[in-house]
């Protein structure tokens, strides 16, 4: 079953091939509908004048596609991936993981028809309405089981750190999204928030602010810890210090949501916290970042030939950029300018393209040729392509939104000598059209690389058993 | 006991914890589980390809 390792048919590889393929297809179409909503904030009538195809309605089906779709089918993969070949035991409850991944196919299917007619509960990164809710909390559950069952009943007497940071992903998602989700039903695509007003917006981001630090961080974060080493073929840099990065990270991270809503109603002891939080916030997200780069101290070399590690640090950089900028953005005064500004977008997709969507790419390069019994990709070249094509994509991006972001913060807060505001939200707009073109050619950029990818897949799974055999090290 | 004095007992409380981590992690005793550890994601391979029972 496995070029490498003959015994592979052990392992339960199913589940994890259904979901690397469906990583790469929602990929594609969460990020093409990335590409339309920047278009439309160009060129408005792409909209057709059908509500269906409305900014408001598609910006929340983008980010529900690229956070659960793309990247939690990309967790899912790697988890039940990695869960399996570090305890050296096959996975607990396999009928239950073939369930998962129906489950949670069925989920995104729900919410690719929901989002668009209009139904949400209007809340950021958690719109689906309270039946889906109920659908993910049961998916949800299952994953746990299978995932701990597969530790409980793990041969080996360690459990490897990557697993540890996927157990708290799973366990911290399972919280935020059954307390953020409470609702009062009134109809069956329709409910209101249990919480009410300042409160409502407090819990909204400890949910927002923890799905950025336990979904698309720490699971994320069991995938470097995993792939990393394996890519570099060496051990990672200190295990001790994954150990005190993994307490540090889940300690504080559940802290920091207050940030999100600075100089609001939210007390204002309350904001102070969340920025002091968010500023230590620091030390153990470039503690990790930084274990999982010296993990290739001595290897360097391998970066020159090896696209699929080159992903990976790279990802990494990107990690270390964000993390520095989110605690600068978390202090109230930097805050005063950059929020509601394109800054913000900037710093999202800095850390969604550039850390997230990048490590994932990189694992599934990795993880592709060993599912199907191959030693490498169908073709290394493209790899490589994708790469630069994502890089540059993510650079395009990134820099567009942070001058656009920086000016509008600056546009909004000058006034005249006599107090009146110095310029119009339209004439603000106006200036950040050239950046919005900018931003919207990275993210075709981005989707190129990879459809490119989808056809080095593609080519990879059909292609001969053994006819790709791994290159040599050069 | 005021909530002040409670927040200072909880701050203490949380600091010596994760002093605590820190040692229990980095203490000599523990280095040479720790480095075996780091090979699980090379041990898989090898152990596999040794026993073809292995589960």
């Amino acid at each position: 079953m496995n070029h490498s390792q003959p015994q592979g048919a052990d392992y339960n590889y199913t589940v994890v091939r259904q979901f690397a393929l469906t990583t790469v297809l929602w990929g594609i179409v969460g990020m093409s509908v990335g590409v339309l909503i920047a278009a439309q904030l160009i060129w408005p009538q792409l909209n057709f004048d059908t509500p269906w195809l409305t900014y408001s309605r598609l910006r929340p089906l983008h980010t529900n596609a690229v956070i659960f779709a793309f990247g939690t089918s990309a967790l899912f993969a790697t988890s039940y991936y990695i869960v399996q070949r570090t305890c050296q035991t096959k996975l607990f409850a396999p009928k239950l993981a073939a369930f998962t991944f129906w489950g949670w196919q069925a989920i995104i299917l729900s919410a690719v028809i929901t989002l668009p007619l209009g139904i949400t509960s209007g809340k950021e990164y958690a719109e689906l309405e309270w039946p889906i809710d109920i659908a993910i909390t049961l998916v949800w559950v299952c994953y746990a089981i299978v995932f701990f069952g597969t530790i409980i009943k793990r041969t080996t007497s360690h459990i490897y750190v990557a697993n540890w940071f996927f157990g708290a992903f799973i366990i911290t998602v399972a919280v935020l999204h059954i307390v953020n989700s409470m609702a009062v039903p009134v109809s069956l695509w329709k409910s209101y928030s249990l919480y009410a007003g300042a409160v409502d917006a407090m819990v909204q981001w400890w949910y927002g602010h923890n799905a950025v630090g336990f979904l698309l961080t720490a699971g994320f974060l069991g995938m470097m810890y995993y792939f990393v080493p394996k890519q570099a073929g060496r051990p990672v840099y200190s295990y001790r210090l994954s150990i005190v990065h993994f307490w540090a990270l889940i300690a504080l991270y559940i802290w920091a949501g207050p940030h999100h809503l600075h100089y609001t109603a939210l007390p204002d002891w309350t904001q102070s916290l969340g920025m002091v939080m968010s500023l230590i916030l620091f030390a153990p997200s470039w503690g990790g970042m930084i274990n999982g780069i010296m993990t290739l101290s001595g290897a360097w070399h391998k970066l020159r030939t090896d696209p699929v590690l080159r992903f990976l640090v790279v990802s990494l950089s990107f990690y270390g950029m964000s993390t520095f900028e989110g605690p600068m953005m978390a202090i109230k005064t930097v805050n005063a300018l950059s929020h509601y500004t394109d800054w913000t977008i900037g710093h999202v997709h800095s850390g969604a393209l550039g850390w997230v969507a990048m490590v994932s790419i990189g694992s599934l390069y990795h993880l592709i040729p060993v599912l199907y019994g191959h030693g490498r990709m169908y073709s290394t070249n493209l790899v490589n392509v994708h790469f630069w094509l994502a890089t540059i994509g993510t650079v395009l991006y990134i820099v567009s939104m942070w001058i656009s972001g920086v000016m509008q913060g600056l546009m909004w807060r000058a006034v005249n000598s006599d107090g009146t505001l110095t310029y119009s939200f339209v004439e603000s707009i106006e200036a950040s059209y050239p950046f919005y073109f900018v931003r919207f050619l990275g993210g075709c950029f981005f989707v190129t690389g990879m459809l490119i990818m989808a056809y080095n897949v593609f080519k990879t799974v059909k292609a001969p058993k053994e006819s790709l055999p791994a290159l040599a090290e050069a | 006991m005021d909530y002040g004095t409670i927040q200072g007992i909880i701050t203490i409380v949380v600091m010596f914890t994760f002093i605590g981590i820190f040692a229990w992690a980095y203490s000599s005793r523990r280095k040479d589980q720790f480095d075996e550890a780091a090979n699980l994601v090379f041990s898989e391979d090898e152990l596999n390809k040794g026993s073809g029972e292995h589960k």
